[in-house]
C-alpha cells in the first residue's frame, strides 16, 4: 500500500466565510486521519504555512469570484492543478454573496463617501467557473461533510461522483419530516437540489436551496406556491430565491 | 552586516481571511510597519435589505464560518430588540449553552491547530500528525466534541439552523445533551488536562511583550459575559466604565487613517483590544474556579498587557466554557424542556445587540419596517476593532526586536505570531477601508 502515491490536495479561498474549510476539522479524528492516509495536503493557507511548487492533483477552491484582481490567482491555480473543485456554495454558484447582484448601490450603501476607493473593486459575485474551468462542485452552505468524503473518494478512484438531481422534498418525505407548508411556513425544497438529507426543514426552518436548483427548475411554480400556499406578497415571493440562488435565476444578468 | 530589512508577509497563514504585514528597515531604523487587509469586500449590510426578519440571521451568519454561532446570536438579539420580542428563560439558557460551545470550539481550533505549531517550531499541524500523533488525535477529538456540542443545541455549528428570532425553531433533544455530558466528563476533561500540560510545558515560548491598552468586553454581574451583558472597558489603571449597547457608535468610533488599509476603532486611548484577553481582563472574577486555577498555572493575571498571551487567555476560557457548559447541561437534564414556540414581533423599528464571539465583542444593528422587512444593517466585527491595536502593537514590537538584535527571519516570525495571537477573522471584517499608501514596491497580487 505504501507504494501508492498519495494524491496531492490543496485548498484555496476567495470571497467567502471559510466555513467550508472549518467543516474539515469537524470530520473527527477517524475520518480526518483516514483521509490523510490517501491524500497529502500540500497547501492550505488557513491551516498551514507550507506551500508547494509541485503539481497539485486536486485543488479545492472556496469562495466566489467577485473582483477582477482575483482572476490571475484563479488562473494560476488552474494551471497548477489537474482537477479544480468548486468547494461550497460560494464557489459553486456564487452563493449568498450573489444576494447583492441585482442591486447597483451596494457599495454606496455600505461605504457611503468611501465607496469609490480602489480596494472596494467588486463586481457581481460569480461562481469560480466564471473565471476558470471547474471540474466538479461540492454544493451547499456549508458543504456537506459526508458528500465531501464521497466526492474525494470517487475522485481518488478515478470515478465520477453522482450528485442528486431531485428536489429536497424527496429527502423530507424519506425522513418523514412534516412539510413546512403544512405548518404554515414556506420552503424552497420543491426546486432545491437534494443531497444534504434535508436538515433544515427537520430543524424547523425552510429550505433555501443553498445547494442550488435542480436542473430545469420551475421558478414560476415556486413563486405561485409561495403566494398561494405561504401567503407571500408577490414581491417577496419573487425575491425569495435570491438568498442562495441569485445566479441560477432565469433573470440573472 | 546589512542594516536594511524589507519584510513582506503576503497573506499571513494560519489565520482566517487575508492579511499582510510589511516592515521596512533602513540603516537599522524602522521606516514603516504596516498591517493591512486585502480581503474582498462582501457588502452584507446591503444584502439584508428587503429581507424578512426571519431570514436576516441566516444571511449574516454567513459573515463568518468560524463564529457563525456568534453572528447568528448577535443577529437574532438585535432583531428581537428591534421588534420587541422578549425571549424566555429557557431560550436564554440554551443560547448561553450554545455560546459556550462556540467559545470552546473556536479556541480549541485556534490554540491547538493554528498557534501550537509556532510553539513547537512546525509550519503547521500536519507534520505533527507523525511527530506527535497522540496530541493530534486528542486535539481532533476535542475539536470534534465542540462541533457535536454546537450541533446538539443549534442543529449545526457552521451556520446553526435552529436559532431563530424569538427562540428556537426546533428544541434540542435531551438524549444528545446527556451524551454530551457523559463525554465531557469522561473524555474532554481528561484530554484537556493532557493538553494543558503540553501548553504549560511550552508556556515559555510565548514571547514577552507589554503595551498597556484599553480592553472592551461584554460584562455581567451574573456570569462571565459572553451571550449577554453590558459593554464594559477597562483602562490600564484598572478603571472600568460601562456603556449602553445602543450607543455602540459612540465608543467604537470607526475612523480612517491615511496610512492604513483598515477602518480603525478607538475609545479612550489610541486603540482598544477585543477578544479573550479583553474578557479575561474585564471579567476575571466571574471565571469559574477551575479556569482561574488554570490561569494561575499559566501565570496569567489581570491586567495583562502581553498580546501574545491572548492564546493563553483562550486556554483559560476553554476550561471555563467546558465547566460552565457542563453546569448548564446538568440544569437542563434536571429540569427538562418546555415546548415553546418562538415568540412573535410586537413592534417595529431599530435594534442593537452586543455578543462576545471568540475573537471579541460583536455588534449588530438592524432596522425593520412595519412588514418586518429589514431596511438596513450595521455589523461591527471584533477583528475590525483589533486592527488599530494590532498596528500599534507591531509599531512597538518591531523596534524592540531590532534593538534586541533579532534577524529578519526572527522578526518576521514574531510579527506573524503577534497577528496570529489575535486570532484574526478577516473574512468577517466587512468594514475595512483601503487607503492608498506609499508602497516601495507593490505587493504582488499573485503568490
Amino acid at each position: 500500500m505504501s507504494a501508492v502515491k498519495k494524491a496531492r490536495v490543496a485548498f484555496f479561498d476567495f470571497t467567502c466565510c471559510e466555513g467550508c474549510q472549518i467543516e474539515l476539522t469537524n470530520l473527527g479524528q477517524d475520518v480526518f486521519l483516514g483521509l490523510l492516509e490517501h491524500i497529502e495536503i500540500v497547501e492550505f493557507r488557513e491551516a498551514m504555512s507550507e506551500q508547494t511548487k509541485e503539481r497539485i492533483d486536486i485543488a479545492f477552491v472556496e469562495g466566489s469570484f467577485s473582483r477582477e484582481a482575483d482572476r490571475a490567482r484563479l488562473e494560476e491555480i488552474r494551471a497548477r492543478s489537474n482537477l479544480v473543485i468548486a468547494y461550497g456554495a460560494c464557489a459553486a454558484t456564487g452563493g449568498i454573496n450573489a444576494l447583492k447582484n441585482h442591486t447597483t448601490d451596494y457599495k454606496k450603501f455600505v461605504y457611503s463617501k468611501d465607496a469609490n476607493m480602489p480596494h472596494l473593486d467588486s463586481h457581481n459575485a460569480l461562481p469560480v467557473s466564471a473565471a476558470i474551468k471547474v471540474d466538479f462542485a461540492v454544493n451547499g452552505c456549508p458543504m456537506d461533510r459526508n458528500e465531501f468524503v464521497y466526492i474525494v473518494s470517487h475522485l481518488l478512484h478515478g470515478k465520477t461522483p453522482v450528485i442528486p438531481n431531485h428536489p429536497v422534498c424527496v429527502e423530507c418525505k424519506k425522513r418523514e419530516t412534516v412539510c413546512r407548508y403544512h405548518l404554515g411556513d414556506h420552503c424552497m425544497g420543491v426546486i432545491a437540489r437534494a443531497g444534504c438529507n434535508a436538515p433544515c426543514p427537520a430543524d424547523g426552518i425552510p429550505c433555501e436551496a443553498c445547494r442550488g436548483f435542480i436542473d430545469q427548475p420551475n421558478e414560476a411554480a415556486l413563486v405561485k406556491v409561495l403566494v398561494e400556499k405561504a401567503g407571500f406578497s408577490n414581491d417577496r415571493a419573487k425575491n425569495k430565491s435570491r438568498m442562495f440562488t441569485a445566479n441560477l435565476r432565469s433573470d440573472v444578468k | 552586516m546589512s542594516n536594511d530589512m524589507h519584510i513582506r508577509v503576503h497573506h499571513v497563514t494560519r489565520v482566517e481571511g487575508h492579511g499582510n504585514i510589511e516592515v521596512n528597515v533602513k540603516s537599522g531604523k524602522v521606516e514603516k510597519v504596516q498591517w493591512s487587509v486585502p480581503e474582498a469586500p462582501r457588502f452584507f449590510e446591503a444584502m439584508v435589505r428587503d429581507r424578512h426578519y426571519t431570514e436576516v440571521a441566516r444571511i449574516t451568519s454567513r459573515i463568518c464560518g468560524i463564529c457563525a454561532i456568534g453572528h447568528t446570536l448577535a443577529s437574532v438579539k438585535a432583531t428581537e430588540d428591534a421588534l420587541g420580542m422578549e425571549i424566555t428563560p429557557q431560550t436564554r439558557k440554551l443560547r448561553s449553552l450554545l455560546k459556550h460551545a462556540e467559545n470552546y470550539d473556536s479556541h480549541v481550533l485556534h490554540v491547538l491547530f493554528l498557534v501550537a505549531p509556532d510553539l513547537v517550531g512546525a509550519p503547521s499541524v500536519f507534520p505533527l500528525v507523525n511527530s506527535h500523533p497522540e496530541i493530534v488525535k486528542k486535539a481532533l477529538r476535542l475539536k470534534r466534541f465542540g462541533h457535536e456540542w454546537g450541533a446538539a443545541i443549534g442543529g449545526r455549528t457552521t451556520h446553526p439552523n435552529r436559532v431563530v428570532p424569538g427562540g428556537f425553531s426546533e428544541l434540542p433533544q435531551l438524549r444528545p445533551i446527556r451524551d454530551l455530558r457523559e463525554k465531557l466528563i469522561k473524555e474532554v476533561v481528561p484530554d484537556l488536562k493532557d493538553i494543558l500540560d503540553l501548553v504549560l510545558s511550552l508556556a515559555e515560548k510565548f514571547p514577552s511583550f507589554n503595551r498597556p491598552t484599553e480592553f472592551m468586553a461584554v460584562s455581567s454581574a451574573e456570569e462571565y459575559g459572553l451571550y449577554d451583558g453590558a459593554v464594559q472597558t477597562i483602562l490600564p489603571d484598572g478603571t472600568k466604565e460601562q456603556y449602553r449597547t445602543a450607543d455602540y457608535k459612540k465608543y467604537t468610533n470607526e475612523y480612517v487613517v491615511p496610512a492604513s488599509t483598515a477602518k480603525y476603532t478607538k475609545n479612550k486611548m489610541g486603540s482598544y483590544m477585543a477578544g479573550a484577553l479583553a474578557r479575561f481582563n474585564n471579567n476575571f472574577e466571574m471565571l469559574r474556579p477551575e479556569a482561574r486555577a488554570v490561569a494561575g498555572q499559566l501565570g496569567l493575571k489581570p491586567l495583562c498587557f502581553n498580546t501574545f498571551l491572548n492564546s493563553a487567555a483562550q486556554v483559560v476560557e476553554i476550561v471555563h466554557s467546558a465547566h460552565e457548559g457542563l453546569r448548564l447541561m446538568e440544569e437542563l437534564i434536571a429540569g427538562g424542556f418546555r415546548d415553546e414556540a418562538p415568540v412573535k414581533p410586537t413592534r417595529h423599528g431599530a435594534g442593537t445587540s452586543a455578543v462576545e464571539v471568540p475573537r471579541g465583542i460583536l455588534f449588530h444593528c438592524y432596522s425593520y419596517d412595519k412588514n418586518y422587512m429589514c431596511k438596513g444593517g450595521d455589523c461591527i466585527i471584533p477583528t475590525n476593532q483589533n486592527h488599530a491595536n494590532i498596528q500599534l502593537d507591531l509599531e512597538k514590537l518591531v523596534p524592540e526586536l531590532l534593538a534586541a538584535g533579532k534577524n529578519e527571519q526572527e522578526i518576521t516570525l514574531a510579527c506573524e505570531m503577534l497577528v496570529r495571537a489575535y486570532d484574526p477573522c478577516i473574512s468577517c471584517s466587512t468594514h475595512y477601508l483601503d487607503v492608498k499608501f506609499k508602497r516601495i514596491k507593490r505587493i504582488p497580487d499573485t503568490f
